[in-house]
């Protein structure tokens, strides 16, 4: 393969806190160099001037629907998504249909991603065989099988003995359990944030309690276990400031946020607008706050997009009955750049840590990273690039987003995977 | 029957609305108008030939996704007292579990090329749904617990009729306001038209941040009767006992009944109001539904000319393309 150089960016690399004007030089696929000034030399040049250049970005959580629902999105679908929105590393949620709580359905997941060839794609596995959280799944199978860690994300692990045994057992392999918090006893029947705008719609309410209670439960399981907890998509000032303190205290927990949840409040569903539908739900803006909060001191370690994509026939339904989730790996980078960067929350370094040594250290692998020696996975950003959010374009099958028709700020204009240019200009 | 016409009646000459979705977008000039068309149809209903011909040639569609008996029949009286003709489709609401979108049953009617949709549907926000996508007009009888906006027009229509005016009167809606679409657009009608509002129930059926809606809330329901110069009761549903809101039917009618004797705190010249139907000895005593301040047949009769006033309103809305979304 041939040489390449990227010349004239502004390097982003918090894994190596390198942030300044670098060129990078890449070769057989690997980083070979990054150095003030790297001259062609015959080799390709990509000329960056005015772009960032940053590791490829790392998703946390990945609903990519295959095998099952193929309508609503395949492998090869959210893997081009995927890049678009600058991601070269994606991990699988397994609420598929059959659920990934076996052996059989993990390797599918792999051998697929493999044929499609767009981006690394690691399975997650389930915590209870069907996410019906009776019977813990075989978790050495599916870490040996691939797996960088068990959920049952979808649905909650609300049964407290099994958390606390899921928790203990899984010290064996040193990998995190992700756990969806909510209590489905609070949570049943409700369709966005119990508050004013629930009120005013008549719509059914989920408190934020409802996270609130398994946040504090499974941070007092995992200091009993000694256990590795993740929390994802937080969406409460409550479970940040639980979590704020436990990590003080020394407990094993980290945790994410979605770009929506850091972006948007209750305000999004006013109008019924059922792309603003996700579980947990877009809360207050208070709560948005403490979420920002949390970033910028460090006690939210990563940010993952939850992208959940539907049909477009179920998400034009009755409030009540269209389905929760959010179509987020085409707007993730720009709905960041404006909620936390543009806005002084924390820099584009913080931005691109969240987004790839940090989720690189949760997920156990190695990406994330501009380190000689690594694979050349590489996302070359426009800051200035003016857009705006038309779902109607999105490659992913799920072209449905509450930013439709909103003004960004920043785009992913190239994206190289292991040196080959795979999605840009 | 005489009604005073508001004094900025003639500012709110035109009604440009092409759907009535709720109050909550209404202004105050606009509720005014459909009170004021109410009043001048209110006596077709008295004539030997209760019939005129303001909307023949029109087609309304009662399309209920949710079982009524009252405001179905309401609506389907005022579309034939005014000519219409009018279609009764008692569709099912899970249609989505048998493949058929609520828009695919809309986009059926729309090719038979009909001019209204008067919609009920046991899920909050469809009536604003399906409006965003039709041409024709939707009139909203009715989403979950949202909005019931021709129930606070005739609630309000009744009032005015009654005490001859609503500024300045003060209006306790007492029960089950969590689940109430009737509390909603009574909320957002009164507290337009001046008038003070308080809620009354017990906190598990008072839902979170109602106060920002622009009424007082309380769990006192003597304080509630005390101050007030209406009484609108709701209907206490039996599956609220089912859901924990409240322990048993007994105990509401203990804590929250209105009977004779609690009436004795009210002031002398109080309206007791009802949407219907009354859960007797539950939230209202027989004694009371059907005693000399009860309005309530007065609330069914003047629904009527509301629901004649707004299908002739909406129909002669300047027609503008539905947006697109």
């Amino acid at each position: 393969m041939a040489k390449l150089v990227i010349r004239g960016g502004h390097v982003v690399d918090p894994a190596n806190t390198r942030d300044g004007r670098f060129d990078v030089l890449i070769d057989h696929g690997k980083i070979a160099a990054v150095e003030p000034s790297i001259p062609a030399n015959g080799a390709k040049a990509i000329d960056a001037t005015g772009q960032l250049v940053t590791p490829g970005f790392i998703d946390l959580h990945t609903h990519l629907r295959e095998p099952g629902r193929e309508d609503k999105e395949t492998v090869e679908s959210g893997c081009r998504a995927a890049l678009k929105g600058g991601f070269t590393t994606i991990c699988a949620m397994p609420n598929t249909t059959p659920a990934m709580d076996q052996r059989g359905v993990v390797d599918f997941l792999r051998q697929e991603a493999l044929r499609v060839g767009l981006v690394s794609v690691h399975p997650i596995g389930a915590i209870t065989r069907g996410r019906e959280g009776k019977e813990l799944t075989d978790f050495g199978e599916l870490f040996d099988a691939g797996c960088v860690a068990l959920s049952d994300d979808g649905n909650p692990v609300w049964n407290g003995f099994l958390m606390r045994r899921a928790m203990e057992y899984a010290r064996i392999f040193d990998r995190p359990l992700i756990q969806h918090a909510e209590d489905p006893s609070l949570s049943a029947g409700g369709v966005m944030h119990e508050g004013v705008v629930s009120t005013t719609l008549g719509l059914r309410g989920i408190p934020a309690e409802s996270e609130a209670v398994i946040v504090a439960r499974d941070i007092a399981l995992a200091e009993l276990t000694g256990g590795w907890v993740h929390f994802a998509h937080l969406s409460s000032a409550k479970s940040v400031e639980m979590i704020r303190q436990a990590k003080r205290r020394g407990v094993r927990v980290t945790c994410e946020v979605t770009p929506h949840h850091v972006a948007l409040t209750e305000e999004a569903a006013a109008g019924f607008d059922t792309a603003a539908k996700v579980n947990p739900p877009l809360r207050t803006e208070q709560d948005r706050l403490a979420l920002l909060e949390g970033l910028r001191d460090g006690t939210i370690d990563c940010i993952a997009t939850d992208h959940a994509p539907h049909t477009e026939w179920e998400k034009e339904a009755e409030f009540d009955a269209a389905p929760f989730g959010i179509s987020g790996l085409e707007t993730a980078l720009a709905v960041c750049a404006g909620a936390l960067v543009a806005s002084k929350i924390i820099s584009w370094t913080r931005l691109i840590e969240s987004l790839t040594a940090n989720p690189a250290k949760i997920a156990g692998v190695k990406a994330g990273t501009l380190s000689v020696g690594a694979p050349a996975d590489v996302a070359l950003i426009d800051p200035k690039a003016q857009w705006t959010v038309d779902p109607a374009q999105f490659v992913s099958k799920g072209r449905h987003s509450p930013f439709a028709g909103h003004a960004m700020t920043g785009r992913v204009v190239r994206v190289l995977r292991h040196g080959a240019e795979v999605h840009g200009a | 029957m005489v009604m005073t016409a508001a004094p900025h009646a003639a500012q709110a000459a035109h009604w440009m609305k092409k759907d009535l979705l709720g109050l909550q977008e209404l202004s105050a000039e606009e509720i005014q108008l459909v009170l004021q068309t109410a009043d001048s149809f209110w006596e077709i209903s008295l004539r030997s030939i209760k019939k005129v011909p303001a909307l023949r040639g029109k087609t309304v569609v009662n399309l209920f996704f949710e079982p009524s008996t009252r405001t179905r029949t309401s609506f389907e009286l005022a579309a034939k007292r005014l000519s219409a003709d009018i279609v009764n489709i008692a569709a099912q609401s899970s249609s989505l579990s048998k493949g058929e979108t609520v828009l695919d049953t809309v986009r059926n009617l729309e090719a038979l090329k009909v001019d209204m949709l008067v919609i009920r549907h046991a899920a909050a926000g469809v009536p604003h749904l399906i409006a965003k996508r039709a041409t024709s007009s939707v009139i909203n009888a009715g989403d979950g617990a949202h909005e019931h906006p021709t129930q606070a027009l005739l609630d309000l229509f009744t009032i005015q009729e009654k005490r001859g005016r609503i500024k300045g009167l003060t209006v306790a809606i007492i029960g089950d306001i969590a689940h109430s679409r009737v509390a909603r657009s009574n909320i957002w009608g009164l507290t337009k038209l001046g008038a003070r509002v308080i809620v009354c129930g017990p906190p598990t059926l008072l839902p979170p941040h109602i106060e920002s809606l622009g009424v007082t809330a309380t769990h006192d329901v003597n304080a509630a009767i005390r101050d007030a110069d209406v009484l609108m009761l709701l209907r206490i549903q039996h599956e609220r006992q089912e859901a924990m809101l409240i322990p048993s039917l007994r105990e509401y009618r203990l804590r929250y009944g209105i009977d004779r004797e609690r009436l004795t705190k009210a002031k002398p010249d109080v309206l007791i109001m009802h949407p219907g139907p009354v859960n007797r000895g539950v939230e209202l005593d027989s004694a009371v539904a059907d005693g000399p301040y009860s309005v309530i047949l007065d609330q069914v009769t003047n629904g009527l000319a509301v629901r004649m006033a707004v299908l002739y309103l909406v129909s002669g809305a300047p027609k503008v393309d539905a947006e697109d979304g």
